[in-house]
């Protein structure tokens, strides 16, 4: 019986622990993908200005809160604007940006195989 | 046929690079952020400066009234510069104005308003920065104007007089 009991308290710590590093994990990602705003070239994550460690400490909560990734950036976005995402949404702006290297590769491609049926 | 193409295509592909980055040249590669938004005044709930009671946002901010937010410290040196247009915006009744003490210890904010005066209607204290993140805010020194909970304008650094008169002239 004690035996179990301490079995089940292990257990127990054990499992908050791992849910603890799930949350830094996350929380570590999403400031990763962040750009710190008043930083140059730096991400939230490897800023230690005042706003970096406001913007990460919002995040924390609101990870606790029970938001969803996308939730965090949607917030963020909501407040900053899409400057403050590293990831550049596709939209009218960006269709260049991300067709562009697709339409390299699919180029590239068709003069490979031009060459290659050429030869034979 | 092709030996003439082929030249043609180069040509064009250098050309069109070119005027890419002629006009990138041009680019302002500084980030100004939007300050003309109509944004409604985010909600918050933080302990006031003077006796650590709770005040919520729905309580300052009415209707029909001009506000002015102001987010400053007194660590931070801009502020400094800034307080004195703060005092000239505090005479004018039509204005309330509310400081929102970021990241701030009691005595030294404390200090700084008995030698410089205090100009704010209410101020709160966020301790941790996280609600001025609510607002969208940069650091310190930064200021909202808000109408009919509404933001109006934003500045964002320290105001200046050509930024008194602007805001004198919104609210007459």
């Amino acid at each position: 019986m004690k035996f179990n009991n301490i079995f089940l308290i292990v257990a127990i710590i054990l499992n908050f622990n791992f849910l603890k590093a799930d949350e830094i994990k996350t929380e570590n990602e999403i400031a990763k993908n962040l750009r710190c705003l008043i930083c140059q070239g730096q991400s939230v994550y490897d800023s230690d200005s005042e706003f970096a460690i406001s913007l990460k400490l919002v995040i924390k909560n609101k990870i606790q809160e029970g938001l969803s990734e996308d939730q965090i950036y949607n917030f963020l976005k909501m407040k900053y604007g899409e400057w403050i995402l590293y990831d550049p949404i596709f939209n009218r702006n960006t269709y260049f940006l991300w067709l562009l290297p697709i339409l390299i590769f699919l180029a590239g491609g068709a003069i490979i195989i031009k060459r290659f049926y050429n030869k034979k | 046929m092709k030996s003439k193409f082929i030249p043609l295509i180069l040509i064009l592909i250098f050309l069109i690079t070119f005027v890419i980055f002629f006009k990138g040249l041009k680019n302002s590669n500084i980030y100004t952020p939007d300050t003309n938004l109509k944004k409604e005044v985010p909600s918050f709930k933080l302990k006031s400066f003077e006796d650590n009671s709770v005040v919520i946002s729905e309580k300052i901010f009415k209707d029909n009234d001009y506000y002015f937010m102001n987010i400053w410290a007194s660590w931070c040196i801009p502020c400094k510069e800034e307080h004195k247009f703060l005092m000239e915006l505090k005479k004018d009744d039509k204005i309330e104005l509310i400081g929102f003490n970021y990241k701030d210890n009691f005595t030294n904010a404390s200090s700084f308003l008995k030698d410089l005066g205090n100009p704010y209607d209410i101020i709160v204290s966020d301790k941790d920065g996280t609600a001025s993140i609510e607002w969208g805010a940069y650091g310190v020194p930064e200021s909202f104007l808000v109408y009919q909970n509404k933001i109006i304008k934003r500045f964002i650094g320290p105001i200046n007089n050509e930024d008194l008169l602007e805001i004198q002239k919104i609210i007459r």
